[in-house]
């Protein structure tokens, strides 16, 4: 066959500079992801860089087992803080977990449709408020409250009441996916042999979906825990063990906030802060380890 | 020049598993060849290794050569995007992409770096009417390509595909999501084309092979079984599994 | 005494239907209380004025500033990390640690990007609080989503349209620019929008490096707020009359619940858009 007949239109020369931009595209996007990669290097290598050096300055155990800070006397213990995040983030769990499973099973089991998808819209509402928002409601509102039962009001419980309302829509959302993971059949077997709606949902199909449910709870802890203007506003932020849930208190990340301006540059005082930051992060690496742990095992 | 394609101890692995085993085949240009075979057999792999579709895949380990027109495809110099190319392929499932039809035409001439309006235009319509499609869709060209029926959306991809002026066409089971009737234009379709084109297809089904092709390969484990021209191999097989699959004893 | 299963279903459902009813009202009372307060605080000397009368015109144009420039940074930044990630990047051990690695910076908490922000930025890099250095810090914090969120929207695309662009001869650069790219830029946009969900609604990473400039920002070396810290700086920091004070903040926080709401609205539609043209059953002119 003639070559001419075959060719019934011309196309441009085959040879062209998209080899070279295919070539440079591809250096480009793995620059991209390069620096991506340096950046999480970077934070991690800072914060161990600024920090670490405290922990040997101060000691240890005097650093995470002290209970003064003090910049006159180069004092640097946080287990106040460390205490002061430990209970926000239990006392939030204690609220926000059965809380959290009821308007889950609520929405995935008891809700009619159009009241769930009503009520869905207003979780995901609550996820994208600032956290300066809860705070300054948590002000308003809550502070006065609590003044009433004894003390100023800013205390512990403001900030665990607060964090609680943060959490629950992660925690209501993640605990509602893993409720409806579970295989349909499981919950119809149980209603097959005679159980009620309810026994159906709390002893099969609750306890199928535990792995995620827990999952859920871990990373609303890992919320609570890291977070830090809205419990900044209502805790009291006061260095010292809170002896009961009205006295007001301070966390990591509050402690952090509160001092970051002030620390002078090169200083033990903001090495230690930096130090404080390697202990939040290695508790929110411990509850990310745990969720990531307990999500693979519901795949 | 010659547009045939020579396969010369052709091995492809993927990862540890051989999928294809020293595979020698001589397809002759402007003919229609098919490749039968039960499913895993390595009919797929072997179409996809001549326009290097394979490269794709990960941990796709090729060995040997695939000739085309005398140059063998996978030589260090040779770069993929050229060889497909002269290469059209037409997938399994219709694969329109989720633009209009012209442009889908359109998309090959203009990745090659073609702007000019017209000459598209009419590369559209000759493609369209070599595949058999102009007057089905000539007055929705804007149409998304998507809203076509599946037997318009495969002859769509062949129009594509043609667009693009390869030498060689690959399909690999083109007609499996259709229904008959779209499968019978297909058909009719490839005795047109193989004028002009040399066809490789991949069938699953012996008498689709009988009917359209002119030389038949069977394979088996990743082997080629039996090469001949179609009417030998189904008249008279020499080899003994050739024989039971085209007789339906097994696959 | 034990319930019979009738009546435990009877109490167990009437309990759920009351956590159900008690986040509702949650949110009613918080969104609701916030405009109850703020909305008689708004007025147009309150979107114009400067911070000094009461306004919050700086602040806007401060939010303005930073997420437009986190954007610059992190967007190009992360849309070309999450192509490498779903296109390019050969899977094995490093690559998944590499997204590991991602998931993790995910959860950092926005105080310690602030700390680190302020150390490398602010100390070593600038020597200054400024828009630049809280940009650079925010672009950090939201870089994690913008990778993700655009690399799931990726993956989405079908592998059957990328094997039909390779088979028409275009190049993997052509078939991402003009197949993959287009397919998941609703995806990709509602990436974006999150980030500026992000970049307006975090306030701890700042805290220390935008530089709380009450004055309105005319470079990028300038200090500034933006609206969430302008709120926490009126809630707790600023001196003057409380009760005016909270009442501008009540106001500051109706201007960023809208904000957010439009966001959420605009990444709501844009993704359901986009399941329904990956689905090829939507119009496919974008």
């Amino acid at each position: 066959m003639v070559e001419s007949e075959k060719t019934w239109h011309n196309l441009p020369d085959r040879v062209s500079s998209r080899y070279l931009i295919d070539k440079l595209s591809r250096r480009a996007v793995f620059a991209c992801a390069a620096i991506s990669l340096l950046v999480l290097v970077a934070i991690v290598a800072f914060i161990l860089r600024e920090g670490l050096p405290a922990f040997i300055q101060i000691g240890v155990g005097e650093f995470l087992f002290g209970a003064e800070w003090s910049l006159k006397g180069q004092e640097f213990g946080i287990l106040p803080l460390v205490l002061g995040s430990v209970l926000a983030t239990f006392g939030t769990l204690i609220i926000a977990a059965p809380l959290s499973i009821a308007c889950a099973i609520f929405l995935a089991e008891v809700s009619p449709k159009r009241v769930a998808n009503v009520l869905r819209s207003a979780i995901e509402v609550l996820v994208g408020i600032p956290s300066v928002v809860y705070g300054l409601v948590g002000m308003a509102v809550l502070v006065p409250v609590i003044r009433k039962l004894g003390g100023s009001g800013y205390s512990l419980l403001a900030g665990i009441a607060v964090l609680s309302v943060m959490v629950l829509p992660t925690m209501t959302t993640i605990t509602e996916d893993s409720l409806r993971a579970v295989p349909r059949g499981y919950k119809e077997a149980a209603l097959a042999l005679g159980a009620t709606h309810w026994q159906a949902v709390w002893r099969v199909t609750v306890p199928a979906a535990k792995s995620g449910i827990a999952a859920a709870f871990v990373l609303g802890m890992g919320r609570a825990i890291g977070e830090t203007m809205a419990v900044y506003m209502v805790i009291g932020n006061v260095f010292a063990f809170p002896t009961s849930p009205l006295d007001p208190a301070r966390t990591m990340t509050t402690h952090i906030l509160g001092q970051i301006q002030e620390a002078a540059v090169g200083s033990l005082h903001l090495r230690a802060l930096f130090a404080v930051g390697i202990v939040l992060m290695i508790f929110i690496l411990i509850f990310n380890s745990i969720a990531f742990a307990l999500r693979r095992r519901v795949q | 020049m010659s547009f045939e394609i020579t396969t010369k101890d052709l091995d492809v692995f993927y990862g540890e598993k051989q999928a294809l085993k020293k595979v020698n085949l001589c397809v002759n240009e402007h003919q229609i060849t098919a490749l039968m075979g039960p499913s895993g057999c390595g009919k797929s792999t072997l179409l996809r290794s001549l326009n290097r579709m394979n490269d794709n895949i990960a941990g796709v380990r090729v060995e040997g050569q695939v000739l085309l027109g005398g140059r063998d495809v996978y030589a260090p110099e040779v770069d993929a995007v050229e060889i497909r190319q002269r290469v059209g392929m037409v997938f399994q499932q219709p694969n329109p992409l989720p633009k209009s039809i012209f442009e889908n035409i359109a998309f090959g001439p203009k990745v090659l770096g073609m702007k000019n309006k017209t000459a598209l235009e009419e590369i559209a319509e000759k493609s369209l009417r070599a595949a058999a499609l102009w007057d089905e869709v000539k007055d929705e060209l804007k149409k998304s390509a998507l809203a076509l029926s599946g037997g318009q959306q495969q002859r769509l991809c062949i129009a594509r595909a043609l667009a693009i002026q390869p030498e060689v066409i690959l399909m690999d089971e083109p007609c499996s999501a259709l229904d008959p009737f779209s499968t019978l234009k297909i058909e009719e379709l490839m005795q047109v084309l193989k004028k002009r084109y040399t066809i490789v297809i991949v069938t699953h089904n012996m008498q689709q092979a009988a009917r359209v092709s002119d030389w038949t390969g069977f394979f088996l484990m990743g082997k080629l079984i039996e090469y001949d021209e179609t009417a030998e191999v189904f008249s008279r097989p020499k080899d003994k599994r050739t024989e039971n699959y085209i007789t339906g004893r097994f696959g | 005494m034990k319930l019979s299963p009738k009546i435990s279903q009877k109490v167990a459902w009437i309990a759920m239907w009351i956590a159900g009813v008690i986040v509702f009202l949650v949110l009613i009372g918080l969104v609701g209380f916030v405009f109850l307060r703020g909305i008689p605080t708004l007025s147009p000397g309150f979107l114009s004025k400067p911070i000094t009368e009461g306004g919050i015109l700086p602040a806007i144009i401060g939010t303005i500033y930073l997420v437009l420039l986190t954007l610059a940074i992190a967007v190009p930044l992360g849309l070309g990390a999450a192509i490498y990630l779903a296109e390019y990047a050969p899977k094995g051990k490093l690559t998944s640690v590499v997204r590991y690695g991602i998931e993790t910076l995910a959860g950092v908490p926005s105080i310690v990007f602030g700390l680190f922000g302020m150390a490398l930025f602010v100390i070593v890099l600038i020597g200054t609080q400024s828009i630049l250095a809280g940009a650079l810090t925010m672009a950090c914090l939201v870089l994690p989503t913008m990778i993700r969120t655009s690399e799931e929207a990726i993956k989405a695309v079908p592998a059957a349209q990328r094997e039909a662009s390779l088979a028409l001869g275009a190049t993997k650069w052509q078939t991402i620019t003009r197949v993959v790219f287009p397919a998941a830029l609703p995806g990709i946009i509602t990436a974006v929008i999150l980030c500026v969900g992000r970049a307006i609604e975090e306030t701890a990473c700042l805290y220390a490096t935008l530089g709380l400039s009450l004055l309105t920002p005319t470079s990028i070396f300038h200090g500034a707020r933006t609206l969430s810290l302008h709120l926490y700086m009126l809630a707790t920091e600023m001196p003057g009359d409380r009760g005016a004070l909270v009442a501008q903040a009540m106001g500051t926080a109706v201007i960023l619940i809208c904000m957010v709401m439009l966001i959420n609205f605009l990444a709501h539609h844009l993704s359901s858009r986009y399941m329904s043209r990956i689905r090829g059953t939507g119009s496919c002119e974008f």
